[in-house]
């Protein structure tokens, strides 16, 4: 390479580095807006029926989910939430099947997947609907099915611990440890019911777990409000436009 | 033979990349003034000046980068994803770019895996 050269390919390199500058950068909140799913433009009225629910008897899923969700919808909606007594859809399934009551009315009749299945005919049953929705004078109904079992999960976990050198310097070192963990698991499936026709407008399944070490003593009740917690921004978006908060950079 | 190929060089690199410098320092000079205005909630304006600017510049991956955040901002995914797109091919190493470009996708895929469903 003459001199020449290395002058002409030394200046384009100063003059792209010149081109390229110092990058500013600046952090910035942004709201990035999650459109509803649903048009619910032709509902003044918001029902939360019930849910077939079941799993763990330590709490009351049906009664739990539907006391959350009106008065996440009261607080979070347009819509004008109704005020009645929470349906127990696996009574009304075994009313219709005319199966006998429960002898330890303590023990939930749904306690799996398989036993869900068999009572889930009734969210698609537009007569039933149709005729509630009667009742309270067309509303959107929210109905579905509430699955909050226990569950347990055995493995190895990697958490850092420091210790301290001769010298004073501490140090990260990452542990390995095997851990018994349990916990709880809710598997909810929401359904939006047109209270005019009895359709299905809309379902949306969600599954989530909590896990903790064991001994550590959590309520069932306070690890279903947990797993709610996760799951209501995706509820809420259905009826309404939700906001998701974060930040990015813009850059010059 | 070679000193005149070496000053024809010189020559065509004198007369582009000042045209090069001029065009960037006007994408910049919006890009500048639309963070300034999304920096005060006027998202709109600032989109429209980072529109500007890739139009300007296309090869500015700052400008698409923030276009794409301000498309973002307004709900309208698709051409902000294309945006960011636009920023990563441009410059796959920059880390701001690759940072907001995952936060957008999981926003995006989700929103998109709710509609299929």
């Amino acid at each position: 390479m003459t001199a020449r050269t290395a002058a002409v390919a030394g200046s384009l390199f100063l003059l792209v580095s010149a081109g390229a500058g110092c990058v500013s950068f600046y952090e910035i909140p942004v709201e990035t807006p999650i459109h509803a799913k649903l048009d619910v433009t032709p509902f003044q009225r918001v029902l939360v029926a019930g849910f077939l629910a079941g799993g763990s008897k330590n709490i009351d899923p049906n009664a739990e989910t539907a006391r959350l969700l009106r008065s996440q919808l009261r607080s979070k909606s347009d819509l004008k939430v109704i005020d009645a007594d929470v349906l127990s859809l696996v009574e009304e399934v075994d009313k219709q099947r005319g199966a006998a009551p429960v002898a330890d009315s303590d023990e939930p009749r749904i306690k799996t997947d398989k036993d869900l299945a068999e009572y889930e005919k009734i969210l698609n049953d537009k007569e039933f609907w149709k005729k509630l929705g009667e009742e309270y004078q067309s509303p959107l109904i929210v109905t579905g099915s509430i699955l909050f079992t226990e569950v347990s999960k055995s493995g190895n976990v990697s958490r850092m611990a420091t210790t301290t050198d001769p010298t004073g310097r501490q140090e990260y070192k990452e542990v390995r440890s095997f851990v018994n963990m349990k916990g709880y698991a809710l598997s909810p499936k929401f359904v939006f019911i047109d209270g005019r026709t009895g359709e299905q407008l809309y379902a949306e399944s969600f599954h989530e777990e909590a896990l903790y070490q064991e001994g550590q003593n959590t309520p069932a009740l306070s690890s279903y409000f947990e797993l709610m917690d996760k799951l209501l921004p995706g509820f809420l978006n259905t009826l309404s436009t939700q906001k998701i908060r974060g930040t990015r950079i813009l850059i010059k | 033979m070679r000193t005149r190929l070496l000053l024809v060089t010189a020559l065509l690199i004198g007369l582009t990349v000042p045209a090069l410098a001029d065009r960037r320092d006007d994408a910049k000079a919006q890009v500048s003034f639309g963070i300034d205005v999304a920096q005060k909630g006027l998202w709109k304006e600032a989109t429209q000046r980072w529109l500007m600017a890739v139009k300007i510049d296309p090869t500015y991956a700052a400008a698409w980068n923030n276009l794409g955040i301000g498309y973002e901002q307004l709900g309208q995914f698709n051409e902000a994803r294309d945006a960011y797109e636009k920023a990563v091919a441009l410059e796959p190493n920059n880390n701001f770019i690759r940072n907001n470009y995952d936060l957008f996708r999981e926003i995006y895929d989700r929103q998109n895996r709710r509609r299929s469903r």
